[in-house]
C-alpha cells in the first residue's frame, strides 16, 4: 500500500457485564487528519479510545497502526508507538511546578535541564505559552491543559487523542488551541478529537465518526453536514429546540444577593467579593466565567454549604437566609446542583434511592419519626429515572455505576422534580450529550415557567446564551453587572471572561 | 501470566461475607503450620482454640460472658468507623465506665435493687461517653487525630483506676490489696439460674438489632454513612460532619462504658489493677471481622470469645501460653484487612501473550 492509514480499527468489540460497549466498530484515521469522534454519553467513545491508548483490551477486532496489526498492552506501549492522549480531567499536582509535573509524567528519566530546553522548544514551535517554573495551582485551566498537551507533544506523537478539550476554555483559548492542533496536523500528526460541541467539530475536523449505543452510525464530512444533522445522527432521532412560551414576563424578585463577600476556602480557593444580583420569578440568570474564578464558592454561598455572617446577604422571597445552612435553605425552597457529581452532589457508593434521600428527604417527607421511608425514596428515584430517561438498572443501581452524563441527569432531575423556588446549578450539562443536554435545558425552562428563579453557572457560553434571560460574568470572585442576553455581545463577554482573568493570573 | 486488579462495578456481597470466613480458616491453617514448625501439635492447638469451646457445652457460658462485652463495644466502634471516626480508646472508656458504675454503687452503700443497678449501669454509659467526648472535642475543635488522643486517654484511664482502687476506694478488709470491696449481692446484675450468665448477655443479643435499625433504617444512620463516605456530599445534603463525629464518638464510648459496667456488675463484682483485660482492643478486631455490620459484630464477637476461652483450654491441653489466643486474633485482623480489597476489586489473571508486548 502506498500510504496506509495512521490508525485503522476494524470490528472492535468490547463487552462489559450486561453492556456491549463497542459493537464491531471500525474506522480509519489518515496521517495529518483531524478526526472527530462523536456520540452520546455511553455511546462507547471513551471505551474505544481507552482501547487505542492501551488502558483496556478489545474482546475482538483489530487495530492497525501504519498498516501493521498491533495490540496495545498498556498506555506506556501506546506512547512508545507514538500515541499521545490529553484527558478531560488533568492529572497534575497542584503544589508542584509545571516542569516537575511534566517530568513526573515522562516514561524516560530526562535531566531537568534537558527537559526544560525541550519543553521550551516544543512550546516555541507551537506557540504554547507556559512558564515552566510556575506552581500549577496558580495557573488557569487553559494553562493547565497546555501542560498536558506539552507533555504529550514531548513524545513526538503520531496520533494525539484529545478528550473534550474545550469544555473548560474561554472562546479565546479555544481559538489558540485550534491553531496548535491545526499546526500539528499540518506536520502530519493525526488527531482524534472527542467532543460534543458540534460547531467546533465543523470548524476544526476533517472527518467525523459518529457512535451510538456502541455501534458506528456514520463517518461523515463535518463541512458538508450541519450541526443539527450530526446531532440527530448522534441521538438517532430529531432534536427538539428549547420551546418557550412567547412573551414571558418575570415576576417579583425571588432570589436577591446583596454585597455578598466570602473569604477563600483554602489556599486554592477563590474569595467572593461584593457580589450583588437579583433573580426574578421565571427568570434564568446565567453566570459565565472561566473555571476557578469563584463559581464554586458562589454555588456554595447560595446553596448554604457556606454560610455568611450577614443574614441579608442572601434573601429568598424577602426572607433572609444568608446565615442558614443548606438544610434550612432547602426548607425555604433553595435547591442546588454543584459541579462535582461524585462525592458532592451524590455519594458514589450509595444507590440512586439512597442518593434521593440526600437532598429530597425533607421536601418530600422521606423521614418519619427519625426513620427513612425507603419505599418513598425508591419511588421518587424511579420517577426521576423515568422523567429524565436516566440509563440505569433502577433505583438500586449504585451512583458510581452510572456514566457521568446519566448521573448528571439523575441529579438534575432529583432537584427539578422537587419543584424548588430557587434552583442554583453549576455546569448543568457538563459531559452530557446533545440529546440529554436539550432535555435538561427544557426542564430548566419549564421550571422557570412555573415561577421559579434559576441561576445557571456554566463555562459553556453557548449554553448560557441559548438558555438564559440575563447574564453576568464572574472573574476573580467579582461579578460583572448583569446584561440582558438579547443585547449581549460575545466579544464583550469573552473579554470580561478572559481579558480580566489574564490580569489576575499575572498578578500572582 | 499477569495478575491484575480490576474494580468491580458494585461491591461484591459474596466477598463481603466470604472474606471474614476465609480469614478465620486461613488463621487456623497457618496456626497449624506454625505450631508444627515450633514442635507443638498444631492441629490439637488449633482445635482447642477454635473448636473445643463450642464442642463442650459447659464452656458455652464462658463464651457467652466473653462475647457480650466484645459485641457491645464492637457495635459502638463500628458505628464510628462507618463515619470514618477511629476510636481505638474503647479500652479506656470501658475502664472508666466500670469505675463510674462502681462509684455509683459505692454511693448507695449497701442499698441495692433494680433501680440502683440501673443507675449504676447508666453511670457506666455516661462515664464511657464522657471519656470519649474528650477526643471528639479535640478532633472537632483542634483537628487532633482521635486515633492518638483516644489511645492515650486509655493509659490515663489506667492511672485513674490505679489511684482509685489503691486509694479512696480500697477495700478496708482487703489485706491492703489495691482492689475495691466486693459488690453487695443486691447491687449485682441478675443472673440466669444455675449459671454465671448475667443480664448483659441478653443486652448483647438485643443491641445488634437496635444498631441495625439505626444504621440501616434511621436518618441518623444515613447521616453517619454519608459523612463517612464523603464529607462534602454530607454538607450538600445538610448534615453536620462535626456533630456526627461528636455523636458517633460518644456512642462508641457509651457502649464501651456499658460493657465495662456490665462486666463489673455482672461478672467481676470488684475492680482491681487487672480489670482492663483487652476487650476494648479486641473489639476493634470484632468490628472489622464483622464488617462493621451489627449482626456481623454479633457473630464475630462469638468467634473471638471462642478464641479467648479456647486459649485458656489450650494452656492445659497442649501447654501453650494463654497469649497464643492473642496471636490468632491478630492474624484474623491481618487477613481480614488484607482481603478487604477483594470486596471492591476482582483479581484477573491475564495470560501473557507475545502480542501484548509491542
Amino acid at each position: 500500500m502506498a500510504s496506509p492509514a495512521r490508525l485503522e480499527l476494524s470490528g472492535i468489540t468490547k463487552r462489559f457485564p450486561g453492556v456491549l460497549a463497542n459493537d464491531a466498530v471500525g474506522f480509519a484515521v489518515k496521517p495529518g487528519e483531524i478526526h472527530a469522534l462523536l456520540g452520546e454519553n455511553g455511546a462507547g467513545k471513551s471505551t474505544l479510545v481507552k482501547m487505542i491508548y492501551g488502558i483496556m483490551q478489545p474482546d475482538a477486532g483489530e487495530i492497525r497502526w501504519n498498516g501493521q496489526r498491533i495490540s496495545v498492552a498498556n498506555p506506556k506501549a501506546a506512547r512508545k508507538l507514538g500515541i499521545g492522549m490529553v484527558f478531560q480531567h488533568f492529572s497534575l499536582f497542584e503544589a508542584m511546578t509545571v516542569l516537575e509535573n511534566i517530568a513526573l509524567g515522562m516514561d524516560a528519566k530526562i535531566p531537568a535541564r534537558d527537559l526544560e530546553s525541550r519543553i521550551l522548544a516544543v512550546m516555541g514551535q507551537y506557540g504554547l505559552k507556559l512558564e515552566p517554573h510556575r506552581i500549577v495551582s496558580t495557573l488557569s485551566v487553559g494553562e493547565r491543559q497546555r501542560i498536558e498537551i506539552v507533555r504529550a507533544l514531548l513524545l513526538n506523537p503520531k496520533l494525539l487523542i484529545m478528550d473534550e478539550p474545550t469544555s473548560v476554555l474561554t472562546p479565546q483559548e479555544v481559538d489558540q488551541l485550534f491553531t496548535v492542533l491545526r499546526k500539528l496536523a499540518q506536520e502530519g500528526c493525526s488527531i482524534l478529537y472527542i467532543s460534543h460541541k458540534l460547531n467546533e467539530i465543523k470548524a476544526l475536523c476533517d472527518t467525523a465518526t459518529i457512535l451510538r449505543g456502541g455501534k458506528l452510525v456514520d463517518t461523515c464530512d463535518p463541512a458538508v453536514e450541519t450541526s443539527r444533522s450530526m446531532a440527530e445522527k448522534m441521538i438517532g432521532g430529531s432534536l427538539k429546540d428549547i420551546s418557550r412560551a412567547a412573551g414571558r414576563s418575570f415576576g417579583a424578585a425571588k432570589l436577591a444577593v446583596k454585597a455578598l463577600s466570602l473569604p477563600a476556602d483554602g489556599p486554592f480557593g477563590t474569595a467572593l467579593r461584593d457580589i450583588s444580583f437579583t433573580v426574578r420569578a421565571g427568570e434564568i440568570f446565567g453566570v459565565a466565567g472561566v473555571a476557578g474564578n469563584g463559581q464554586n464558592a458562589l454555588l456554595l454561598a447560595l446553596s448554604g454549604e457556606a454560610t455568611n455572617a450577614n443574614p441579608a446577604s442572601v434573601t429568598v422571597d424577602g426572607v433572609d437566609v444568608g446565615h442558614l445552612q443548606a438544610r434550612a435553605r432547602r426548607g425555604h425552597g433553595v435547591a442546588s446542583v454543584p459541579e462535582e457529581r461524585n462525592g458532592h452532589a451524590a455519594v458514589p457508593i450509595f444507590t440512586l434511592a439512597d442518593n434521593a434521600v440526600l437532598t429530597a428527604r425533607d421536601r418530600l417527607g422521606m423521614v418519619r419519626a427519625g426513620l427513612i421511608d425507603t419505599k418513598a425514596a425508591r419511588t421518587y428515584a424511579g420517577e426521576v429515572i423515568e422523567a429524565f430517561s436516566v440509563k440505569a438498572t433502577g433505583p438500586s443501581a449504585m451512583a458510581e455505576s452510572l456514566s457521568g452524563g446519566n448521573l448528571q441527569k439523575y441529579i438534575m432531575g432529583r432537584e427539578i422534580l422537587q419543584k424548588p423556588q430557587v434552583l442554583v446549578v453549576s455546569q448543568p450539562t457538563w459531559g452530557v450529550d446533545a440529546g440529554a443536554a436539550a432535555a435538561i435545558h427544557q426542564a430548566l425552562v419549564d421550571l422557570a415557567a412555573t415561577g421559579s428563579a434559576i441561576v445557571v453557572i456554566s463555562q459553556d457560553l453557548d449554553e448560557l446564551l441559548s438558555l438564559c434571560d440575563t447574564l453576568a460574568v464572574i472573574n476573580g470572585g467579582r461579578l460583572s453587572p448583569p446584561m440582558a442576553v438579547a443585547e449581549a455581545k460575545i466579544d464583550e463577554i469573552g473579554l470580561l471572561m478572559g481579558g480580566i482573568h489574564g490580569e489576575v493570573a499575572h498578578a500572582h | 501470566m499477569r495478575i491484575k486488579l480490576e474494580k468491580r462495578h458494585e461491591p461484591s456481597l459474596a466477598m463481603l461475607v466470604a472474606t471474614p470466613i476465609a480469614s478465620v480458616i486461613l488463621t487456623m491453617l497457618i496456626g497449624i503450620v506454625v505450631f508444627d514448625l515450633l514442635g507443638i501439635n498444631g492441629f490439637e492447638a488449633v482445635v482447642d482454640i477454635f473448636l473445643s469451646p463450642l464442642l463442650y457445652s459447659y464452656k458455652w457460658q464462658d463464651v457467652a460472658l466473653k462475647a457480650a462485652p466484645l459485641i457491645i463495644i464492637a457495635l459502638g466502634l463500628s458505628m464510628g468507623n462507618r463515619a470514618q471516626v477511629w476510636n481505638i480508646g474503647a479500652e479506656g472508656q470501658y475502664v472508666i465506665g466500670a469505675l463510674c458504675c462502681a462509684g455509683m454503687g459505692i454511693a448507695f452503700g449497701q442499698t441495692g435493687g433494680f433501680l440502683v443497678v440501673l443507675l449504676m449501669i447508666a453511670a457506666g454509659i455516661v462515664g464511657g461517653g464522657l471519656w470519649a467526648a474528650v477526643p471528639a472535642w479535640l478532633r472537632t475543635k483542634y483537628n487532633v487525630n482521635e486515633i492518638l488522643s483516644s489511645l492515650m486517654l486509655t493509659y490515663v484511664s489506667f492511672q485513674v483506676l490505679g489511684y482509685l482502687v489503691g486509694g479512696p476506694w480500697k477495700d478496708p478488709n482487703g489485706r491492703n490489696f489495691p482492689a475495691t470491696a466486693p459488690l453487695a449481692d443486691a447491687q449485682t446484675l441478675p443472673v440466669w439460674p444455675e449459671s454465671t450468665v448475667h443480664l448483659g448477655v441478653l443486652v448483647a443479643l438485643i443491641l445488634p438489632f437496635v444498631f441495625w435499625v439505626i444504621m440501616a433504617r434511621s436518618e441518623f444512620g444515613y447521616q453517619v454513612r454519608v459523612v463517612g463516605s464523603s464529607a462534602t456530599a454530607a454538607r450538600h445534603g445538610g448534615f453536620d460532619s462535626k456533630r456526627t463525629i461528636w455523636a458517633t464518638m460518644i456512642i462508641g464510648g457509651a457502649m464501651a462504658g456499658l460493657a465495662g459496667g456490665l462486666e463489673f456488675a455482672g461478672v467481676l463484682h470488684k475492680i482491681d489493677l487487672g480489670f482492663a483485660s483487652g476487650y476494648g482492643f479486641t473489639a476493634i478486631i470484632v468490628a472489622f471481622l464483622g464488617r462493621l455490620n451489627p449482626f456481623g459484630c454479633l457473630i464475630a464477637g462469638i468467634v473471638l470469645a471462642v478464641t479467648y476461652v479456647g486459649g485458656q483450654m489450650a494452656q492445659t491441653s497442649v501447654h501453650i501460653p494463654n497469649s497464643t489466643a492473642g496471636i490468632f486474633q491478630a492474624m484474623m485482623l491481618f487477613f481480614i484487612l488484607a482481603s478487604d480489597i477483594l470486596v471492591r476489586y476482582r483479581i484477573r489473571l491475564i495470560p501473557s501473550a507475545k502480542a501484548a508486548g509491542v
